[in-house]
């Protein structure tokens, strides 16, 4: 195929419809843009950031229909007919935080915030999963998200107090 | 009383937009008309580059432009980027090109710009440039390339060596000829890149009507970049505008002015569309600064007692392809190596070596990790060779808080006298050693080899220079709104400076944080400033909010005190109003207050006081401020895999007075993680070709939660008299002394192998390829 065409399949797109923090958008997308880029740049959902680009460092991770996934490892066109939960789909401000931010803030689980994004939907998943973690368990959920500021430590100790808050929400006690 | 808000857990202002996913990191910036830039970038370590065809790449339908630095030159008023800290070391100057032209030197050296409608386009039209290279040879190890013949790494180069100098005090030969002992250790020191989660990136846009340049960028060092552009660009300061925005980390390597930061600001102007570049994970090891190889030879003399008479020995410092920022990282090993002990005599030859790979400047620690490990693995020795507990030839050895200060002979790079200004360094290694049960390690070392287990403990101590001066700006001002709001030239990566500066200006002005707004990294926001490094900005910048803050406190009081009818000292300030003390009732707003001292035409300013209800200050501190502490690790080996598991770290550290000490905890967790990676993990390759083997995330390895130990910290404040507040840094602390503790446990663990261990980091197969060599197969 001589170069020319290959470039112009390259541009080829696709109609989408997605579900994006319960909000339903239709859109025209190339078919090579990654769902990272999509989100970010189409939809202006910048909360999800871009860290490696190749899944290891886990800043992108959004909820996708439930579950925790990499959008720099999926291109839109895979999202249509899907669901996904950004960062801004957790809370709309401040005075409203789920027990898992709050519970970040309290522990000092962020210094520059760039990576937070997807350790809480990662954990989202992880505690909905697991509703009593032990700290090990906490430490394995997170393994495949880096953070160069926090040591981890506040991180962890902010996993296992959100898994405290959620739990006496559910049973509240007598 | 107003609430005190200095040395509190108060909430981070930091904290609400990025958990809520509303911050604004340079990606996130939008503007109408935006293009996106992509960067051509060497394949070889060294090259000529013998031709260049752009007409592929060009023709590429969504592509705008591809720039070489022959398109750009016409617009520049010099071809390099001239950023070296002054030395009197330097044997050549190597300062980058803008773009390079005829030879490209490293792996990952820009040598064309290209700017498309998005990125995805810029970087199909990257592989369409056509690029002549004839490869020439590079080099590669800097111990190497000091040899005769070796090859050149810039072929118009006299010779490899790019700096050489010499530190020390006292008579050294003299010292070490009548020593009872002596020991000598070479060792390999290596140290990877900072790896931020946000890459570098940066978006220029000019303004055509007011013709003002803003570029924002994910830079350390806002005002630097600033004065650099307006000098290349020929443009007057007060029409270019550099704002770091959000910064996801820095870690030391955005602190640099870069080719790309240059690039992307002259392509904005020239094509009249604004233009943003981010940097992929790949150009992160490849394009962004970082640290890498030491080669140490040194010794240590002592007396039968096991007291330092003398250290003296080489260092050779791989300093990469270009100077792009100093000779300060093997400068701060050596300022550092003998820093915590009394050591009569001293003397350290250092070389910086040019070679094909990615220049080097300060990451994290900024090269006194190195000088930390090479010294405590000599006092390791010393314990060995005598058959001493290693503490207790640290406890003989150590400054004692009597002789405190302590004014080494040693200058700081700018001159400026070492003086260990303040800590009880004894007591601090007590400390920790208490906590991690020192004592009782034997028996638990024992107990778990009748299990089959083998566990070791190391230490380290370290002495940590903070607070680079000579100062940073703050200006502290109540607006008519009745907000307090402050500027300085400090920036925000995550070290939480936002908060920090809050605390110190909260409480003298109400002891309402939500009342304060914060502006940091804007380098229209002040004229001067220097930005973040060197652990500086609480010391600096804190003690410029301070003073100011203070002053603006005694102008409310005075002006409030006229308005009110009541005298200055019969007043407090509570949240965002000055009332009269015992709740009386009487009080004034800020808003009126700043109101009035805005004054009002023809009237006197309330008070007689100067106009405006602001305060700028530029505190000088040339002296440092000299963090300590010491860290103790307890590892177990396992013999067969040599995996390595830290059972736990403990820190205990001094850093004076705590403005926050939820946000002190934070810097030393996040510092030790560090430590952790360069001990067992961070590992920057490059084949015998000078070709970068570890360029993503899955082989260069980071430290994640589960390798990670749990760290208990200790704290002791030795408030430093060199600043009002007694602050000192703590951004660094962390990463000095980890991977030296850890690898004297490694090496504990695996004492009845008789394992020696002279490298950071050092890897599973190198631990086993010890053990069999030692033990047999």
């Amino acid at each position: 195929m001589p170069p020319a065409r290959q470039y112009d399949s390259m541009n080829e797109s696709r109609t989408i419809v997605v579900t994006v923090n319960g909000r339903r958008h239709e859109a025209k997308v190339p078919v090579r843009m990654t769902l990272v880029d999509f989100l970010r740049h189409q939809l202006g959902l910048t909360g999800t950031h871009v860290g490696c680009e190749h899944g290891v460092c886990g800043a992108c991770t959004v909820l996708f229909d439930g579950r925790a996934a990499r959008a720099c490892l999926m291109f839109a066109v895979q999202a249509d007919e899907h669901e996904v939960t950004t960062v801004e789909g957790i809370a709309a401000v401040n005075e409203d935080l789920h027990p898992l931010q709050a519970a970040f803030r309290d522990h000092h689980g962020l210094q520059c915030g760039f990576c937070t994004p997807g350790f809480l939907t990662t954990l989202l998943e992880f505690l909905q999963n697991n509703p009593s973690p032990t700290e090990e368990e906490a430490r394995d959920a997170i393994s495949g998200n880096l953070c160069r500021c926090t040591g981890y430590q506040g991180i962890v100790a902010a996993t296992l107090d959100a898994a405290d808050r959620l739990r006496s929400r559910k049973e509240p006690s007598t | 009383m107003s609430r005190g808000t200095f040395g509190q857990n108060v909430p981070r202002l930091e904290d609400p937009d990025l958990l809520l996913g509303r911050a604004r990191f340079v990606d996130d910036i939008h503007l109408p008309g935006l293009l996106e830039a992509a960067f051509v970038r060497s394949p070889h370590a060294h090259a000529r580059i013998r031709g260049l065809d752009k007409t592929a790449a060009l023709a590429l339908p969504g592509v705008h432009a591809v720039f070489t630095l022959a398109d750009l030159k016409p617009y520049l008023t010099a071809e390099r980027l001239a950023v070296a800290l002054p030395s009197p070391s330097y044997k050549q100057i190597l300062d980058r090109p803008v773009l390079a032209t005829d030879e490209v030197v490293h792996v990952g050296e820009p040598v064309a710009i290209i700017v498309a409608d998005n990125r995805y386009v810029a970087e199909d039209a990257v592989a369409l440039l056509e690029l002549d290279y004839e490869p020439l040879p590079a080099a590669v190890d800097c111990k190497q390339a000091l040899t005769a013949g070796a090859p050149l790494a810039h072929s118009h180069s006299p010779h490899n060596v790019v700096a050489e100098f010499t530190m020390g005090f006292g008579d050294v030969d003299a010292a070490v000829a009548g020593a009872a002992h002596i020991f000598r250790e070479s060792l390999w020191q290596h140290r990877g890149g900072s790896h931020s989660i946000e890459c570098r990136g940066v978006l220029a846009y000019h303004e055509p009507i007011e013709d003002r340049l803003t570029v924002w960028s994910s830079t350390q060092t806002p005002h630097a970049a600033a004065r650099i552009l307006s000098d290349l660009f020929g443009r007057d300061e007060n029409r270019v505008r550099v704002i770091a925005p959000d910064v996801g980390g820095g870690f030391g390597p955005k602190l640099v002015f870069y080719p790309e930061d240059v690039s992307v600001a002259l392509a904005a102007m020239l094509l009249k569309r604004p233009v943003k570049w981010i940097e992929d994970r790949y150009e992160h090891f490849v394009g962004t600064t970082q640290e890498r190889d030491q080669y140490w030879d040194v010794e240590i003399a002592v007396d039968a007692e096991a007291r330092i008479l003398g250290v003296r020995g080489s260092l050779i410092h791989d300093h990469g392809a270009y100077t792009a920022r100093g000779v300060n990282v093997p400068y701060g090993s050596a300022a550092a190596m003998t820093l915590c002990y009394q050591v009569p005599a001293y003397r350290l030859d250092v070389k910086l070596v040019v070679t094909n790979k990615v220049p080097v400047t300060p990451v994290r620690g900024a090269g006194q990790p190195q000088g930390v490990f090479a010294m405590e693995r000599l006092l390791d020795r010393v314990a060995g060779e005598l058959g001493l507990d290693r503490a207790e030839v640290r406890r003989r050895n150590l400054i004692p808080a009597a002789k405190m200060p302590y004014a080494t002979p040693l200058k700081t790079r700018g001159g400026m006298p070492v003086v260990l200004d303040s800590g009880d360094y004894p007591a601090c290694q007590q400390l920790a050693l208490q906590r991690a049960s020192w004592d009782g390690f034997a028996a638990r070392q024992n107990a778990a080899r009748a299990q089959g287990k083998y566990l070791g403990i190391g230490m380290a101590n370290f002495v940590e220079g903070t607070g680079r001066g000579p100062f940073e700006p703050v200006t502290v001002r109540i607006a008519p709104s009745g907000k307090v709001h402050v500027y300085s030239g400090a920036v925000a990566l995550g070290q939480s400076t936002k908060t920090m500066l809050a605390q110190i200006v909260a409480e003298q002005l109400g002891g309402d944080m939500a009342n304060l707004t914060i502006t940091t990294g804007d380098s229209a926001a002040t004229p001067l400033g220097f930005g973040a490094f060197n652990s500086r900005q609480a010391v600096l910048a804190g003690s410029s909010a301070h003073r100011a803050a203070v002053k603006v406190r005694e102008k409310a009081l005075k002006a409030a005190g006229s308005l009110l009818q009541l005298s200055a000292g019969d007043l407090e300030i509570e949240g965002a109003y000055v009332c009269r003390k015992g709740g009386l009732g009487q009080r004034v707003s800020f808003g009126e207050i700043a109101r009035a001292t805005a004054g009002s035409p023809g009237f006197y300013l309330p008070g007689g006081v100067a106009p405006g209800m602001e305060a700028t200050e530029h505190v000088v501190i040339d002296d440092m401020a000299y963090s300590n502490g010491t860290a103790v690790a307890e590892v177990e080996v396992d013999i067969e895999t040599g995996a390595v598991s830290i059972r736990n770290i403990v820190f205990a550290h001094d850093c004076g007075k705590v403005i926050h000490p939820k946000i002190v905890e934070g810097q030393i967790l996040g510092g030790v993680a560090h430590g952790v990676g360069n001990a067992l993990f961070e590992w920057m390759g490059f084949n015998e070709d000078g070709q970068p083997v570890t360029t993503t995330l899955a082989d260069y390895l980071l430290v994640t939660a589960t390798e990670m130990a749990p760290v208990i910290l200790l704290h002791r404040e030795s408030p430093t008299p060199l600043n009002e507040l007694g602050i000192k840094g703590v951004g660094e602390a962390g990463t000095l002394p980890t991977a030296a503790a850890i690898i004297s446990a490694i090496e504990n663990a695996l004492s009845g192998f008789g394992v020696h261990i002279t490298q950071t980091p050092i890897r599973p197969a190198e631990i086993v390829a010890q053990i069999l060599a030692k033990r047999g197969p």
